[in-house]
């Protein structure tokens, strides 16, 4: 019966003790512990988010390089194709052109060896004409040295002409 | 390393079996060991409070710390030391002071009638002529709850001190207070009190645990005071959960306790009357489970160790010192329990105080 009849004083000390321990505690103990861990644990978690962040955006820039490579890729083998039909058309057309002057030089040829042969031709006529002039003139020279040969010729001229 | 072994498990037996063969010759003088030493009377003295803080010795040769006596009777204060008792509880020694005589009966304090020299007793050891005055003394448990005062103030300021300095955790013994600190917080209030409300219940929840817990073990060393192992001091704890209820209580609680929604009109006034008790009786459950754990863990320990003189033989030791041991251990891990029970049951029942029902 001792054992559970309270003691009014005991009550007294401990609700006193006890009140004045939860002041001083929560004043000078609870509430600077408690915030200081409170402030870690958010600095913690803060440092995780931005690691997270940082993590992440790691992970954009990786594919933002690989992005990046790509396209520069693709465009390095735009531009090599391009070059490649530029210059097949540059060489195509450089035949083509080549052929056309050639083409233009041969016929240029031609005309003026043809020109030439024309203008070879009417000397050579010419000259033929002059020399058969001149053989024609010798032998009638010739043919005509004598009196009576110029009879014969006369005789012979007006027996072909007939009077009609 | 096996004959070593092999020796331990033979003295061991060797310790078992002494207290049998001890036992069978002292037999006949049981009957009078128990008269020379009552057990019930130890266990009570060990486990009771008391003017004084005895170590150990006997009488007028005992160790005893005196402790101040306050007493408030109907001609005011009256202080002095323990020690005027000359360690007598049995009411024998009379203190005289401001024209008042006191007496320790079994440590109550008594105030004689006037003009009395000496108490007189009824047929059940009732005295006749002797008042109990309002007795506010530092008895033995009041000084052992300063100690545990003192050993919170310091701990915690140096952990408070700590974190005023740097932003890091702390290492050690400040670390391993952290932890508990955190456990509270973490395993206690915000999953009985939730988020919102429970900060401003931490410097009780906090307080409470570490005080229960430490004052516990403190409790446990030899020669130390049963101090939450008091009705008095639990029900003091229990009233601190209470009034935390009462102040706290939300509209919704207040409106659930006493007049029910939901139910039939007629059943409400007597529902009434079991929620209104059940606010009671939660702090008084609160109350008596400490009490009556740690006084039970002191009881064990006692008994066993009371054991020996019981049956008046050293060989006893040899069974209840280890068994004692083993119970101290358990006791060391129900400290910790008890402190944790009573913060939990203490968070849920003001969580569920000041807890905002959906509307339905």
């Amino acid at each position: 019966m001792e054992l559970i009849t309270p003691e009014i004083g005991l009550i007294f000390w401990q609700t006193i003790v006890f009140l004045v321990l939860i002041l001083l505690l929560a004043k000078f103990a609870w509430k600077p512990i408690l915030g200081a861990v409170k402030q870690r644990e958010d600095s913690i978690n803060e440092a995780l988010t931005s690691a997270e962040t940082a993590r992440k955006e790691l992970q954009n820039l990786k594919a933002d390089n690989e992005k990046l490579m790509k396209e520069a890729r693709a465009e390095r083998d735009a531009i090599l194709k391009e070059a490649r039909e530029l210059k097949e058309k540059v060489l195509a057309s450089a035949t083509e052109e080549a052929q056309t002057k050639a083409d233009k030089i041969v016929a240029q040829a031609k005309e003026s060896i043809e020109q030439e042969k024309k203008a070879a031709m009417a000397d050579i006529k010419s000259q033929v004409a002059s020399l058969s002039l001149e053989i024609a003139e010798k032998v009638v020279r010739k043919e005509l040295s004598s009196k009576e040969k110029q009879h014969q010729l006369i005789d012979e001229m007006l027996g072909n002409a007939t009077l009609n | 390393m096996i004959a070593q072994k092999s020796l331990k498990i033979i003295v061991t037996f060797a310790l078992a079996l002494l207290p049998i063969f001890s036992f069978a010759s002292k037999e006949e003088s049981l009957a009078e060991a128990e008269k020379e030493f009552n057990a019930t009377d130890m266990i009570l003295h060990h486990i009771g409070d008391a003017h004084g803080w005895h170590f150990f010795g006997e009488g007028e040769n005992s160790f005893t710390l005196p402790l101040p006596v306050i007493l408030y009777t109907d001609n005011g204060l009256v202080t002095f030391m323990s020690s005027e008792f000359h360690h007598d509880t049995e009411g024998h020694h009379v203190v005289e002071k401001n024209g008042m005589s006191f007496v320790n009966l079994h440590e109550k304090i008594y105030q004689l009638e006037e003009g009395a020299h000496g108490v007189e007793f009824d047929e059940d050891h009732h005295p006749l002529n002797a008042e109990r005055p309002i007795d506010l003394s530092i008895t033995k448990n009041v000084a052992a709850m300063f100690i545990t005062v003192i050993i919170m103030l310091i701990i915690f300021n140096r952990l408070a001190s700590f974190h005023k300095k740097n932003k890091n955790a702390p290492k050690g013994f400040n670390n391993v207070l952290e932890t508990f600190v955190l456990f509270v917080r973490d395993e206690i209030a915000k999953p009985q009190i939730g988020e919102k409300k429970y900060m401003k219940f931490m410097p009780f929840l906090l307080t409470v645990f570490f005080f229960i817990w430490i004052t516990n073990m403190i409790g446990l060393l030899p020669g130390a005071a049963n101090v939450t192992g008091n009705i008095a001091v639990t029900i003091s704890l229990g009233l601190f959960t209470l009034v935390l209820i009462l102040v706290n209580g939300s509209k919704d609680y207040w409106k659930h306790t006493l007049w029910m929604p939901g139910i039939p009109t007629f059943v409400k006034p007597l529902l009434a009357v079991v929620e209104l008790m059940g606010v009671f009786i939660k702090p008084i459950a609160l109350m008596i489970r400490l009490f009556a754990n740690i006084t039970a863990g002191h009881i064990i320990i006692l008994s066993l160790i009371g054991l020996i003189f019981i049956l008046e033989s050293v060989g006893v030791a040899g069974v209840s010192v280890p068994f004692a041991l083993f119970i101290s251990i358990l006791e060391l891990l129900v400290a910790f329990l008890q402190a944790f029970i009573f913060t939990m049951l203490s968070a849920l029942f003001i969580g569920m105080a000041v807890e905002e029902h959906e509307h339905h």
